[in-house]
This record gives C-alpha cells, sequence and structure tokens, in this order.
C-alpha cells in the first residue's frame, strides 16, 4: 500500500472536516470501548489472562526461529507447503506464481492486513487476476477503492448511507436496483452477491490469526464465515502470515482466544473460529487439494533484541485504536498507511521508515489509555517515545521543535536564570491579562490560542517568589 | 494499588500500631513549572492541605521542572541532566509530594528508567522515585486523610487526568476528600478517564487534533451540568479552561486542592483578578 503518512499533517485536515467520518467516530468511540469493558468485567480472570497472554507471545518471541520452524516441519509433514517472504515483494511474487499455477482467474480473500501491508490486490490484478474481497467490510472499501480505516473494522469510517450509495452504484448491474436503508437488507444482498464468487474462485487467500506450531495449524477468527468460504470451496488455499503470528501450542491459542475477541469487539468468543490443518485428506468430503503457506518477515526479525520488540506481541484486536482520543478524532486514514492507531504509532516508522513516517508517534499525548487495554500488555507510549529519541538522536525531529526544546533547556538547566525569566514572565503576562484574566491571542503561541484563551497568570509574582517572600 | 502507596502504608501501620498517625513529616513540594508561573495559589493550597495533614512542607529553591518537555520530545541527555537537578535538590526529604499526576508520575514512574547505565545514579532515581506522589494519593493513601474542613458551593465534575489516573491510580482519592466538602455535590460527567487533549507540547504541535479533544471534552463537562470542573493537573485545567472560555461557557475551573484546601473563593482559571491577591 501506498503510503501518505510523510502527509499526517494534511490527512488531519481533511479528516476534521469530513462530517460523515465524523458521525461514523462519534459511534465507534462509544461502542467497541463500552463493549469491552463490560466483557472484562464479565471475566473475573481477565486480568490474569492478560499477563499469560503476554507471557506466551514474549515465549514464542524469544524461541521464534524454534517455533516457525517447528511449525514448517508439521504443514510439510500433513502434506502442506511453506514459502518463506523476507519481503513485501517475495510474498507477491511466491502468492501471484501460486495462483497463476491454478490458472487462476479470480481470487477469494479473506480479511488480511498482512495482504494489505504486502500490497497483494494491486500486484494480482496487475497479473490478471481478479481478488474478491468477500470479509464485508473488505467488500464495501474495496468497491470504493479505498483502503481500511481499521484493522478489524475496515469500514468502519464510513456511514450507512455512503454503503447504500456504493451498493447501488455497483450492484444496479446485476439487477439489484432499489437503494437500501435496512442494515440487514444491505448484508442480505452483499451475501448473494458474495455466493457466487466464492463458488467462482479458484484460490482461496486467508490471513491467520495464530500459527500453530504444535500442529502445523493456522487459526482464523472471523464473524462472518466468510474465510471458512474462502478456504473450503476452492481447490488452493494460501495462507498469508507474519512471522511473530507463531505460538507455540494450541493450549496457548486457547488462552489468547480468550483475551483477543473480549478485547476486540466484547464477544466472548467471535462467531467462528477455524483451524486449517493442511491440505484436503482422502477421507475428507471438502477442502483445498493444495494448501499453502507464505510467512512474511518484512522488517520484523530487526526489531527482535531491540526495545521494539514487545510491538510483535500484538494480536490485532484492535482494542488501543478502539481506545485511542486520537484516533478517535482523526480516524484510520490519516495515518497513511495499514496500520492506524497506537498500534500503527510503532509498527508504521518500523515497517516503512521513521523519515516517512515520523508523525506517528509523536500525534499522542500518552495518555496511555491503549496501553492500560492491550490483551498482551504491550507499552505502547513507551515505544512511542523510543520512536522520538531515534527521531532527536538522527535530526528528524522538525526545526522549529528543536530550537525550541534547545532554548528551553538551556534555561530549565539554570535554575536561577529560570527563576529570573519566569518572574519575569509571570509579571508581564499577569499584568496584561489582568482586565480579562486571560489571553485571546499570543505571539509564538499561535498553536494554543487559535483554538483556546491562554489563562493569564495570577498576580503576585511566581509561587517560588512568593515562598521566599513568606518564608524567608 | 500502587505497590508504592501499599508498601508506604505498610510501613506507616508497622511503625505506629496506634493507627493513622503520619510518618513522612518531612515533606519537599514539588511544585511544577505550570503551578509556579500560572498558578501559585495551587501551591500554597497544597502546602496547607499538607501542613493541615501534619507535614513540615519545605520547597527546595533549586527545583525547576521535572523534565517531561525533554524527555517526551525524545532529547533523553536534557531529560537525564534535568533530573540529576531534581534528584539532588530532593534528597533527604521523607517525602516528594506533586500537585499533579503527570509530574509526579514522571518522578516515581520514569526517572530510574534514564539511568540504566549509571548504577550510582539509578540508585538515587529509584530512592526518589519510592518517595515521591501525586498530591491527592499521597493524602488519602500514605497519610491516612479522610476528611477536610471546606466550603464550595456548587456542584463539581471531576476529570480525571491521564498520568495521574493510569500510572498512579489517582481516582477515589480526590473524590472522596470531595465528598467531606460543605456544600459541594460531584456530577460525574459520561468520559471522565478520556484525555482532554493537552499532552504537553501535544497541544501545539497538534493543534487542531488537541482542538477536536478537547472540544469534545467540553462537551461532556457541559452534558454533565456541573458548574465547576475540577482536576489535579494544571495543564489539562488550562487547556480545558481555555476552551471552555472560547466557547463562553459559564463552566468555572479550579484544581482540586483549591478546593480541598478552602481557596474555592480564589477567581477560577482563566477569570479576571478581583482585586489585589492577600
Amino acid at each position: 500500500m501506498e503510503s501518505t503518512a510523510r502527509d499526517f499533517n494534511d490527512n488531519v485536515d481533511h479528516a476534521l472536516a469530513d462530517p460523515n467520518l465524523q458521525d461514523s467516530l462519534a459511534k465507534l468511540k462509544v461502542g467497541f470501548s463500552e463493549r469491552r469493558r463490560q466483557a472484562a468485567e464479565r471475566l473475573p480472570e481477565f486480568e490474569a489472562l492478560r499477563d499469560r497472554a503476554r507471557d506466551i507471545k514474549n515465549h514464542a518471541l524469544a524461541n521464534l526461529d524454534f517455533y516457525l520452524e517447528e511449525f514448517e516441519r508439521k504443514v510439510l509433514a500433513l502434506g502442506g507447503h511453506v514459502h518463506w517472504a523476507p519481503t513485501a515483494a517475495d510474498a507477491r511474487r511466491i502468492i501471484g506464481e501460486l495462483c497463476q499455477s491454478m490458472g487462476a482467474r479470480t481470487v477469494a480473500k479473506s480479511k488480511s492486513m498482512v495482504a494489505e501491508e504486502i500490497a497483494l490486490n494491486e500486484h494480482l490484478e496487475a497479473i490478471g487476476i481478479a481478488p474478491i474481497e468477500t470479509d464485508l467490510g473488505e467488500y464495501i472499501i474495496q468497491l470504493r477503492h479505498e483502503p481500511p480505516s481499521h484493522i478489524i473494522a475496515p469500514a468502519v469510517h464510513l456511514t450507512k448511507d455512503q454503503v447504500a450509495d456504493t451498493f447501488l452504484e455497483h450492484h444496479a448491474k446485476l439487477g439489484f436496483t432499489k437503494r437500501l436503508t435496512e442494515r440487514n437488507d444491505l448484508v442480505a444482498e452483499a451475501r448473494y452477491v458474495l455466493r457466487q464468487k466464492f463458488l467462482d474462485a479458484d484460490v482461496g487467500l486467508t490471513g491467520a490469526n495464530f500459527l500453530v506450531a504444535e500442529t502445523g495449524s493456522s487459526m482464523l477468527i472471523t464473524n462472518e464465515g466468510n474465510a471458512d468460504l474462502s478456504n473450503t470451496l476452492p481447490r488452493m488455499h494460501i495462507v498469508l502470515a507474519s512471522i511473530e503470528k507463531v505460538i507455540p501450542t494450541l493450549e496457548d491459542a486457547a488462552v489468547l482466544l480468550r483475551v483477543l475477541a473480549r478485547s476486540a469487539t466484547g464477544q466472548e468468543s467471535s462467531a467462528y473460529t477455524t483451524l486449517n490443518t493442511g491440505p484436503k485428506r482422502p477421507e475428507d468430503l471438502d477442502g483445498p487439494e493444495h494448501y499453502h503457506v507464505v510467512i512474511l518477515d518484512n522488517g520484523r526479525s530487526a526489531v527482535l533484541g531491540t526495545e521494539m520488540q514487545d510491538i510483535l506481541r500484538c494480536i490485532r484486536c484492535g482494542a488501543c485504536m478502539n481506545h485511542c482520543p486520537v484516533y478517535g478524532a482523526i480516524g484510520g486514514h490519516a495515518y497513511g498507511w495499514v496500520y492506524p492507531g497506537p498500534l500503527g504509532a510503532v509498527l508504521t516508522p518500523q515497517l516503512i521508515g521513521v523519515e516517512e513516517a515520523g508523525n506517528l508517534p509523536n500525534a499522542s499525548t500518552f495518555c496511555g489509555r491503549c496501553e492500560s487495554v492491550c490483551p498482551v500488555r504491550i507499552p505502547l507510549p513507551k515505544l512511542m517515545r523510543h520512536w522520538r529519541e531515534r527521531e532527536f538522536e538522527r535530526h528528524l525531529t522538525p526545526v522549529a521543535v528543536r530550537q525550541g526544546l534547545a532554548l528551553w533547556s538551556f534555561v530549565a538547566r539554570r535554575p536561577r536564570l529560570y527563576r529570573g525569566l519566569t518572574g519575569l514572565a509571570n509579571r508581564v503576562l499577569a499584568l496584561f491579562g489582568r482586565a480579562e484574566g486571560r489571553y485571546r491571542a499570543m505571539p509564538l503561541a499561535g498553536g494554543w490560542t487559535r483554538f483556546r484563551d491562554l489563562p493569564a497568570p495570577q498576580a503576585g509574582g511566581t509561587f517560588h517568589a512568593q515562598w521566599k517572600k513568606k518564608r524567608s | 494499588m500502587h505497590p508504592i502507596f501499599a508498601t508506604a502504608i505498610l510501613a506507616t501501620v508497622s511503625k505506629s500500631p496506634s493507627g493513622p498517625n503520619p510518618r513522612p513529616r518531612r515533606v519537599g513540594l514539588f511544585v511544577t513549572c505550570l503551578v509556579d508561573l500560572f498558578r501559585p495559589s495551587v501551591g500554597f493550597a497544597a502546602v496547607k492541605l499538607l501542613e493541615d495533614a501534619g507535614c513540615t512542607v519545605e520547597v527546595p529553591p533549586l527545583q525547576v521542572c521535572c523534565g517531561q518537555p525533554a524527555y517526551n520530545s525524545g532529547d533523553r541527555a536534557t531529560t537525564r541532566a534535568i533530573a540529576v537537578q531534581v534528584i539532588a535538590a530532593f534528597e533527604g526529604y521523607d517525602a516528594v509530594v506533586a500537585p499533579s499526576g503527570s509530574c509526579g508520575g514522571m518522578l516515581s514512574h520514569h526517572y530510574p528508567g534514564l539511568f540504566e547505565d549509571d548504577p550510582a545514579m539509578k540508585a538515587r532515581a529509584e530512592s526518589l522515585a519510592g518517595r515521591s506522589y501525586e498530591l491527592m494519593a499521597f493524602l488519602v493513601d500514605v497519610l491516612g486523610v479522610e476528611t477536610v474542613a471546606a466550603r464550595y458551593d456548587g456542584t463539581v465534575t471531576y476529570h480525571d487526568s491521564c498520568s495521574g489516573l493510569r500510572e498512579l491510580g489517582v481516582k477515589d482519592q480526590p473524590r472522596r476528600l470531595l465528598g467531606t466538602v460543605q456544600g459541594l455535590a460531584v456530577r460525574e460527567m459520561k468520559t471522565p478517564e478520556v484525555c482532554c487533549g493537552f499532552g504537553g507540547t501535544f497541544c501545539v504541535k497538534y493543534p487542531e487534533i488537541s482542538n477536536a479533544m478537547v472540544g469534545e471534552k467540553s462537551a461532556d463537562i457541559a452534558a454533565s451540568g456541573a458548574g465547576t470542573l475540577l482536576a489535579g493537573d494544571l495543564g489539562c485545567l488550562m487547556n480545558m479552561a481555555g476552551k471552555l472560555q472560547r466557547e463562553g461557557s459559564p463552566v468555572r475551573v479550579r484544581h482540586v486542592a483549591e478546593v480541598l484546601a478552602g481557596m474555592g473563593d480564589l477567581p477560577a482559571i482563566g477569570e479576571p483578578e478581583r482585586g489585589e491577591p492577600g
């Protein structure tokens, strides 16, 4: 996917001025967080499960080479194939060749953020293969030629009316000429249109929530069942997953599932939890004849052993963005690449470069709500701060910020000078602000006063000056 | 409960079998740079509350800022230099108390990590961290303060500032004390735990996003029907007061310590002085 992370500030302006987006975000902010809170409250051991989930992922990451090879051994023994893709280009090429080997004309895809990361659809289209998104949200945004704005709710930025317009525009030629207004009717129409596409597809491509080393299974959870049609009906099933998805055992998967759905949507469990374990066996009634797992690195192994490693624990529940007030204000597209919200603020600079995505880890108040709901306890604000440190070290911090900081730091490291200057500032600001008690505009403080008044200081000197007078 | 508080309470209990007789008597006040510059009354309110609870309060003159502007901008070298200053200024106090969850959290949660490569400084940073508190948490959890002698006629709503809430577990303490203020009623807003959009330098680096966040907060404050907004961090308070006043809201904004210390009759944040200060 083409990044616009560099244009973050323009993206923000656009997002804040988009009334449909703001409508959608208003619903998202209340809905997801309230459902997660209730789900967590219903499960007394939820906090303990978060600790276990964190520990499981930490163990898997500390032994990643072992579990990946173990997973590969199991898949091969089952009659499947494993492909190692160091880069996005490798993954695109491997998948393209697999599809071509089947003479595929269409590929039924179930939602995969890794597929977005490697821009798979664009590649398939370029080699003459039509990718069909079968997740409802992904299907909607594919029709609209938009990227997802959320990792589990890709069309969450759209209102029902926008979806109705999109369906009318694209489905009219299939005979659906009535503009629908009810949610259920929209879903039913999409189901009808997609059903034939499942049956026609030559290849099914899915992501994976977990790769289970113990059994060689890929585990996938959905609420729509579209993944099950994608991986059962076509003759070839390709699983696309990144290296950090591997976990040791099914027992571990059970723990992670218990925190995943609750953190994501507030459900006890997603509607469908599917284990794909190799191709169709002789006694199976259905299933794919060919089973391939493409395992992508794309820069992740470089994170191992660094201060950023914790981000690889992420199980892609979306809770961090559901609870992020910045995401809640600007939505997912403003982040400019595949992964929005606090997750993206940490992961995107890693995957596409901090020169491109430097704004993302800076656009946070460090309110810590993301960390407080993360099911695997990723210290997201701390990791964002690490990015700011790297930017500062590499002189990528904006010049105005650097200069302001240098001046401030010069003064702050000299307490007596600081005391003198703050005393002066206090007197001047208090004097001129006395009549109104606040400033409506202030030179060099436009960032503040454009939207807010600036309270004037109380008269009578700084605290330190007054204290000295009173207590000496 | 944060382990630091638990330890402190255990220490209190074990040393004073006769009851909640406060132990850490000699307190160093970490004024915070915003209180120093904009609203000294918050500092004096903190001093009053601490003295009423039996503490001797001192204000080390060489304190400046806790270093968050540098820390959150990625400038570790400056942060360390400032932390060294603060650590030196507050050595020897039984407790270091800040009328701010954000600055208190900086001292108690972030300083030790700055000195991973310097065991001697790390030990001093950990000593400070173990003695550093946010004011409300210190009063209630450590000193065992249960009531205050103050009156404030009106309804208030309380915003939970992020660092105090999520780093230090400050949530019930201010509400418990506010519950003992004569004439005061608390009306909770819908989402008191959602960030107001201040975020230190964030609010001027990303003013549009910050404005969207504080706009939502001001709507929530208005919907609560309360006449006064309280919180424990001056940065957040100035941000919310500035937005409310720009919108022409009648809601008055104060630091919780001022109300608890009986200083609720001072002009609110952003309001003109009514005369010479006493």
